[in-house]
């Protein structure tokens, strides 16, 4: 089975969720419906206070290139577009609307029937995914039209779909090829038509075997899709070793995945590109896994974007006592939350209740110079190297020393022996050096 | 014997020919330095901190013997009698300087401004501010992780450990400007120091508002405008629901002081 060549590690899977059909989570009295994304410029509010609003009614228009379109999820009026205080303590303007049965656009199609066919040209398909306000549902948010809008002298010749899901307890994306494999299938084959490819590589690591024999099932009625089984190895999930492990072909420093002619979909990304061409539903909607060690139950929903992360975990049984850190997504890349109050947004995959013997960070020692996490860096960094050179603000040193190539996947500081917080420092670098590139760039 | 003497000698010559080669090449090449730049950099603090804009105290002093006037050449550190020492090496006048001092404009303590989590990553503010907002609801104020403390090269600030907040020893703080700098939040910030210390200040950078900030931290500025109707020189403005009080126009009168409702208004040394 393939992978990737370059270093990866084997964090203990942990997946409590896995083959829990997903449910449907409660529809708040009040919905937070942010208007900004993780990546890209906010949109702009297209209603007001007082305003009546539908499910599935285009709320903020995308404000730039690499922004995208928000839609209501719920139906209701709008009560106010103000600010809210997001987990990381920051303002953020949102539309909140107070909810009012659920009343959805006469448009979307609410069948569960499965449309096949899709007649629409390449340019059609695009405009309908930029209306729908699809983003990148892997994670990362960013905008997938712009990455299916191919650029002038660039050509593209494999599509490559991530279901990975190298995170540890994430189980959100093999909920959703289990129930929804074919719907996924056949976003595959529209996303194929988008940018013109006649081969797509759908990668799923091993340890979703359940998944992968469905979709393999599946397959063999669409053309030109094939279903990759991968070894299993962190970070798998990430563009560029995914490209690597599905077509062995290696992505250049500082290059896209275009470079080697490979576009990289989420398998999420997928379905939802199915609902909004076959089934005119814009993205509203989304399944996470609300999971932990103490938690009573695991489990997967189906949460309408604005939904406060409290109500799901409430519906899932509450916080359990021993909770030491609650983290928003997974444990390897995910970020700890302030506060439950926060609303569910396009790339919230999960929430991970860590209990408290497993929260602390351990007392950081000296480097012993092992050199583990340069054996384990799946970009073949030094990290050692470039956290000394974070401390020392030796910023010049770290653009040499490729800090720019850094994924952020945690692998050093995961396996660090002294555990020093390799990860924090370089992040911090990688900030700071890509501000001082960005000002070069542009001054 | 023979062996020696011929190396020697070899030796000998070599060493006569490079000395008389140099000697010809250091005169060709000589540099001239004007011999003040060595006193004046002498009169200086010699701290090398970089807070005049100059390279170090030699780049200092090399400047102010070039310059025609002394004007816009400060040093920070040195003050008033560094300047007037420097003038009267080099026969020039010496600016007007008020003396500066840093001002940590966050009053948020551990009883006033209530924790809302616990951050337990790299003790930095610049990683922590680049993560989230801050352990309070105020994401504005002092992460207290001492960043500010790290940069100071006189020891001048540091973090009370009641209050977890900075301090600053009005003795020891030059207003070299490194904790300005080192500050991601930007609280800190170089006000004049006031005749005998004497000066008023907002003690907060909160933009939220009135109900958020308030809500955050008792001591917050809300934004109330109640000071700027109070004060009848028109030294304080409110642009986001912030109060600040210009330090060149206040006079020191102290009525808004007495105004703010939530005592994020400060006087010091009264």
């Amino acid at each position: 089975m393939r992978t990737f060549k370059m270093g990866g590690i084997h964090p203990k899977e942990n997946k409590l969720s896995a083959g829990k059909k997903a449910e449907i989570a409660l529809i708040p009295t009040q919905a937070i419906i942010p208007l900004g994304h993780y990546l890209g410029a906010p949109s702009t509010a297209l209603v007001a206070k007082g305003d009546l609003v539908k499910v599935g009614q285009m709320i903020g228009q995308a404000s730039g290139f690499v922004s995208a379109n928000v839609h209501s999820s719920v139906s209701g009026k709008v009560l106010k577009i103000d600010d809210y205080i997001d987990a990381s303590g920051y303002k953020r303007p949102a539309v909140f609307i107070d909810v009012d049965g659920d009343e959805w656009l006469e448009t979307i199609d609410r069948t569960n029937e499965i449309k096949r066919e899709c007649m629409l040209s390449a340019a059609e398909i695009i405009k309908k995914i930029i209306s729908a306000g699809i983003v990148g549902l892997g994670g990362a948010t960013f905008p997938t039209h712009i990455k299916l809008l191919i650029p002038d002298g660039k050509k593209a010749n494999v599509l490559v779909i991530n279901g990975i899901e190298c995170e540890p307890y994430l189980t959100c994306d093999h909920q959703l090829m289990l129930e929804k494999g074919e719907e996924i299938l056949v976003g595959v084959s529209i996303l194929m038509k988008a940018i013109n490819v006649t081969r797509a590589i759908v990668g799923v690591e091993n340890n979703k075997k359940d998944a992968i024999s469905n979709l393999q099932k599946l397959a063999k009625s669409f053309s030109g899709i094939e279903i990759a089984p991968l070894q299993i190895k962190y970070p798998q999930g990430s563009e560029k070793q995914l490209v690597e492990a599905t077509t062995g072909r290696q992505i250049p420093s500082g290059s896209l995945p275009l470079e080697v002619g490979a576009v990289v979909q989420n398998v999420a990304t997928a379905y939802a590109v199915y609902e909004a061409v076959q089934k005119n539903k814009p993205l509203f909607e989304r399944i996470i896994t609300i999971t932990g060690k103490s938690m009573m139950q695991q489990s997967n929903f189906w949460v309408r974007l604005g939904t406060p992360l409290a109500n799901v975990v409430n519906q899932a049984g509450g916080i359990p006592d021993d909770t030491g850190k609650i983290v928003a997504g997974g444990p390897m890349m995910g970020r700890s939350l302030s506060t439950l109050e926060v609303a569910v947004a396009k790339g919230t995959a999960g929430v991970l209740f860590i209990p408290t013997f497993e929260s602390a960070r351990k007392k950081m020692q000296n480097c012993i110079r092992c050199a583990k996490c340069v054996t384990n860096c799946p970009m073949g960094l030094e990290p050692y190297l470039l956290m000394k050179q974070s401390e020392n603000t030796m910023w010049t040193e770290m653009e040499i020393n490729r800090v720019m190539d850094c994924i952020e996947c945690g692998c050093c500081s995961f396996t660090c022996p002294s555990n020093r917080p390799l990860l924090d420092h370089i992040r911090f670098g990688k900030m700071t050096v890509g501000k001082i590139i960005r000002s070069r760039k542009n001054p | 014997m023979n062996l020696i003497l011929i190396s020697l000698l070899t030796l000998l010559i070599v060493g006569a020919l490079s000395a008389i080669i140099l000697f010809f090449v250091s005169k060709k090449f000589e540099v001239f330095e004007d011999p003040r730049i060595n006193v004046v950099e002498a009169a200086l603090p010699l701290a090398n901190c970089g807070a005049c804009g100059f390279p170090g105290c030699r780049g200092f002093a090399n400047a102010c013997v070039k310059a025609d006037t002394l004007e816009n050449l400060i040093c920070p550190v040195g003050g008033r009698p560094t300047m007037e020492k420097v003038a009267a090496i080099l026969g020039k006048t010496a600016p007007e300087v008020s003396p500066l001092i840093a001002v940590v404009r966050c009053g948020g303590t551990c009883e006033l401004r209530p924790r809302s989590n616990q951050y337990d990553g790299v003790s930095s503010c610049a990683i922590a501010h680049n993560l989230y907002g801050g352990e309070t609801g105020c994401s504005w104020g002092c992460l207290g992780l001492g960043d500010c403390v790290v940069s100071c090269k006189f020891d001048a600030i540091y973090i009370n450990p009641e209050t977890l907040l900075p301090e600053v020893d009005e003795e020891k703080c030059t207003s070299c400007g490194a904790c300005v700098k080192a500050c991601p939040k930007l609280i800190i910030e170089l006000r004049k120091k006031g005749p005998a210390s004497h000066r008023i200040f907002v003690n907060c950078i909160n933009e939220d508002k009135g109900a958020v900030s308030k809500k955050a931290c008792s001591v917050s500025c809300i934004g109330c405008s109640k000071c700027s109707k109070e004060c009848a020189f028109d030294a304080i403005t409110i642009k986001n629901n912030l109060a600040y009080i210009d330090s060149e126009k206040c006079t020191l009168c102290g009525k808004c002081v007495d105004v703010c409702p939530t005592t994020a208004i400060v006087e010091i040394n009264k």
